[in-house]
């Protein structure tokens, strides 16, 4: 007999019992489950309309604390950490010292001295080879702790009749509540775009809050999604993915793979850098970069022309495809003489939106929204050409998201 | 009849109170989905739009209501599928709220016990026929590709206004050209799969395919919507293809439920067309249209209200749009005659409910997959049959055929948290009763459709918390659709496009200057489409640019 290679999660033995069609990835070694159901749509509308609950384990968590902490993390990752306070979340990407975007992930900051940050990719060497002399503490916890996203619209009220706690976070609040008796972590974040919460759970109480929740969750729809419908969520919501729309600089082969922050449509988080009163790896390069104007792509959305795409199928016989599972693959953006001009990293049709949108790379002259473009595909054996204009992300940005409790 | 008198003609209505705001260019009669569809069409052009509804709430039959606190019906229509993809965008009407929730799955009790589930993976429905029968898994696959061409052939017919074959102007006979160009390209097996399916009975089509009687049983029931035909009867099968016709993202014939019921979906249509500046007035039921030389000026309303305009759009049925709104005498006696001669005939009956819990499948005892669709209660060619076998003597089924949903599994926000809301659409229940009537018969009629409902969910009847029955009486007092059609005339061939509503007046136009119709009644018919109103209005706009 062979040793299992694949890991579970903590909640995998009650959320597999969920799962009428055992389709899975393997996510970081991990089974993750592509659906639940036969419809993955039905478990996408169920986080637009009611709820559903994504297991999110396999994502790397390290805790990094000590006196230090908060220098030792500013100077290690792009979003100005100094501003997170305790009991804040935020989203960072982090660099190499060429400026090109390594990875990504959430520093959540539970107390002055104390944070966690996840990562999609094993990250313990990199975080440990830049520690120098600062006095912290940083630890791979990852196996301790099992991650469940509550997400959609109800996600209040579920969660809410198992803990107050989620009736005063903000959006990217974080706070400890007590849900089935374990002390959980609840934070206001997700990647889903929508109301959304996710509990960081002790892995050997992750049973029994699953459980909890799935009760709470009776009577409002409550349905556990899977990689399809989250890939869906996350497009509409306009947030990037690993490998999907940049590879990580350490691992790239060339400069075309890799990406700056600027690039990848986080200049927002830049502020402090140009004037080099703020510095991390990569900043020095971000900076030349900024000065020079030398950013070679912006990230836009693209929303493309619906006559357009229905009239190049019906031309053809054929039905118009309105497929909400993204293209694999990247799609040429070209300008109205045809020059490629950019690419497509995730292109789908949106339910919610009844739209085919994507997540794009254009020259930055081309980003200022509907700048009209091409999008090249392929119809029935041929390469055609689609009107798209840009538009801004996120695509789907409903109200709740952000809303204060 | 029921309904307002038929007034003389309208100018003989006097009146001094006119309307202060009446600088309007268009009126639209009747705020359902596709009076408020035309309305946004209409002022999206830039036309001084009003709308004109006579109860206290936009939608027509396409409405919600809160019948019990907590619990939100869909008293009459309650499903999305015909409404063209072209109007969502056009009318921009994700910004206003659309939110097509996808019922994904289809669930239709064999009758002993057993079912059929059909979801959105084509390979678990082949073992799920394989279940039942080896013999039918192929059949399915050609099946619905062959249906799949039949609605590709016929889509362009659908997806532009139907040319005046009786016309002899250039453009007629332009139009008559490109209808004739189409048909020749079409395949020999297409055209002969579209001549059985438009002239034949559902059932003889589908036991083309299927061995298997619930198989069959369960693609024979969209023949029958809305029509008094039984699955054998001929005719059934035009109605089997044009359920087909819809789709959703992309696939044909699928179905969606908007969030909040269909009356969701109205209220985002008036708030689309209030965006686009028309004006929307409840409680203003109107009387008559108004001519003058031949030329419609405006409306009186019942209250005496005159309200003008250069164009009048009648979203009612023909018979209201033709025979009541404007005195018959002044058109043509033809047009008169088909619009006398339409068949109406409602035989569909709502019985909603509300819920104090799911009902329970015996045979899925742990599941709620198979209520994320549609029900189908009417296991075989023969149920279904033998249920319309009533209504051709004047009396309803006593075991009917139901096509139930339990609306807040799809969408929680219909019911309390636990609680369910349950749409049945029930035939057969005939509009006229022989030997009684529907006031009489309305509360063992909703008896009959629960014992029904008993059979296939028992303890159906202990989670009962309200039930509401609408019988096509009811249909056609609260919603103006004579005879409580659902369809605003039935789905005849002799009734549908460039015959729908009269032949020489398929093209939204009325006899009268100004005056236009854009409900239903018109190609390329009912459901919840939305097309004959945006047709409708291109007539308008290409009138008016003459």
């Amino acid at each position: 007999m062979l040793a299992a290679m694949v890991a579970t999660t903590p909640f995998h033995e009650r959320l597999s019992t969920l799962n009428d069609q055992h389709l899975y990835t393997h996510w970081q070694g991990y089974l993750s489950a592509l659906r639940y159901s036969h419809a993955p749509k039905h478990e996408y509308f169920a986080v637009r309309n009611s709820v559903g609950i994504f297991d999110t384990s396999p994502l790397y968590k390290y805790r990094v604390t000590g006196p230090d902490a908060e220098r030792f993390l500013a100077g290690l990752v792009v979003r100005d950490v100094r501003l997170v306070r305790p009991g804040r979340a935020a989203y960072t990407p982090w660099c190499d010292d060429r400026g090109f975007v390594m990875e990504d992930g959430i520093l959540f900051r539970h107390s002055a001295e104390e944070f966690v940050l996840t990562s999609a990719r094993p990250t313990l060497a990199w975080l440990e080879q830049h520690r120098h002399h600062a006095k912290v503490e940083i630890s791979d916890v990852s196996d301790e702790f099992g991650m469940l996203a509550v997400q959609g619209p109800r996600s209040r009220t579920v969660l809410g009749a198992l803990t107050d706690v989620v009736n005063h976070l903000g959006y990217f609040d974080l706070a400890t509540g007590e849900i089935a008796g374990a002390e959980v972590t609840v934070s206001r974040t997700g990647f889903t775009g929508d109301l959304g919460f996710e509990l960081t759970v002790p892995a050997d109480r992750c049973t029994d809050v699953l459980d909890a929740v799935l009760e709470a969750g009776e009577g409002h729809g409550l349905r556990p999604f899977g990689e399809e419908a989250l890939n869906m969520l996350r497009i509409e919501a306009g947030l990037p993915l690993v490998d999907v729309e940049w590879v990580d600089s350490t691992l790239a082969w060339n400069d075309e793979q890799r990406v700056t922050p600027t690039e990848l449509g986080m200049g927002w988080m830049l502020k402090g850098v140009r004037d080099g009163s703020r510095r991390f790896i990569g900043s020095s390069a971000i900076r030349r970069e900024l000065e020079e104007g030398t950013s070679r792509w912006a990230t836009t959305g693209i929303v493309l022309d619906w006559q357009d795409w229905n009239r190049l199928h019906r031309h053809k016989g054929l039905l118009p495809v309105k497929d909400e599972i993204p293209l694999g693959w990247e799609s040429w953006i070209r300008d109205a003489d045809g020059q490629q001009v950019g690419y497509a990293t995730s292109l789908m049709y949106s339910p919610v939106l009844q739209r085919h949108i994507g997540i794009a790379r254009v020259r930055p002259d081309l980003a200022k929204p509907d700048t009209p473009l091409q999008v090249e595909t392929t119809i029935l054996h041929t390469t055609e050409l689609v009107r798209a204009t840009t538009t801004p992300m996120p695509f789907f940005n409903p109200e709740r998201k952000v809303a204060k409790p | 009849m029921s309904g307002p008198s038929v007034p003389g003609t309208a100018s003989d209505i006097t009146t001094s109170s006119v309307d202060p705001q009446g600088d309007w260019d268009a009126i639209v009669v009747g705020g359902g989905h596709n009076g408020l569809t035309a309305a946004a069409y209409l002022a999206k052009s830039g036309m001084r739009t009003l709308v004109l509804e006579q109860r206290h709430l936009v939608g027509g039959a396409a409405i919600t209501e809160e019948l019990r606190p907590g619990f939100s019906f869909t008293t009459f229509s309650y499903a999305l599928s015909l409404l063209r993809p072209e109007i969502i965008q056009e009318l921009d009407l994700v910004r206003h709220g659309f939110l097509p929730l996808m019922m994904p799955s289809s669930f239709h009790p064999t009758g002993d016990g057993d079912y059929l589930l059909f979801g959105d993976d084509l390979g678990q429905n082949l073992q799920m026929i394989r279940r039942h029968s080896a013999y039918d898994a192929d059949a399915y696959l050609r099946y619905h590709h062959d249906l799949d061409q039949v609605v590709q052939a016929v889509q362009p017919l659908f997806d532009n206004i139907p040319p005046n074959l009786f016309g002899s102007d250039p453009q007629d006979q332009a139009d008559i050209a490109w209808l004739l160009g189409h048909l020749g390209t079409l395949d020999k097996k297409v055209v002969h799969d579209a001549v059985r399916l438009l002239t034949g009975s559902a059932a003889d089509w589908v036991e083309d395919y299927f061995r298997h009687p619930a198989i069959a049983g369960y693609h024979v029931s969209s023949g029958i919507i809305g029509s008094k035909l039984g699955p054998m009867s001929p005719g059934s099968g035009l109605v089997l293809l044009f359920h087909k016709m819809g789709e959703h993202d992309g696939h044909l014939g699928s179905w969606a439920f908007h969030k909040g019921g269909n009356g969701g979906f109205t209220q985002v249509l008036a708030r689309a067309a209030e965006a686009f500046g028309a004006t929307i007035r409840l409680d203003s039921p109107v009387e008559a249209v108004l001519t003058r030389d031949g030329r419609a000026t405006g409306v009186a309303l019942r209250d005496g209200t005159e309200i003008h305009a250069p164009v009048v759009v009648s979203a009612l049925d023909a018979r209201r749009t033709f025979t009541q709104l404007v005195d018959p005498t002044e058109l043509p006696g033809d047009l008169v005659d088909a619009v006398s001669r339409t068949k109406y005939r409602g035989v569909s009956a709502k019985v909603n409910f509300a819920l104090d819990g799911l009902p329970r499948f015996p045979a899925l005892p742990d599941t709620v997959d198979h209520f994320g669709g549609f029900l189908n209660i009417g296991p075989t060619i023969e149920y279904v049959e033998r249920a319309f076998d009533a209504s051709k003597y004047g009396w309803y089924s006593e075991r009917p055929y139901i096509d139930a949903a339990v609306q807040s599994v799809v969408d929680p926000g219909m019911a309390p948290p636990g609680k369910h809301v349950m749409s049945c659409f029930v035939q057969y229940a005939p509009y006229e009763l022989r030997g009684s009537d529907w006031d009489r018969e309305r509360h063992r009629f909703g008896d009959a459709t629960q014992a029904v409902l008993e059979e296939h969910f028992p303890g159906f009847g202990e989670l009962v918390l309200q039930r509401e029955v609408v019988t096509p009486v009811d249909i056609e007092r609260h919603t103006g659709l004579s005879e409580g059609n659902i369809f605003a005339g039935e789905l005849l061939a002799a009734q549908m496009y460039a015959f729908r509503p009269a032949p020489g007046w398929s093209q939204y136009a009325t006899p009268i200057d100004g005056y236009y119709q854009c409900g239903s009644g018109t190609h390329p018919g009912g459901c919840v489409m939305g097309s004959p109103a945006r047709f409708a209005v291109q007539r308008i706009l290409a009138d008016r640019a003459r």
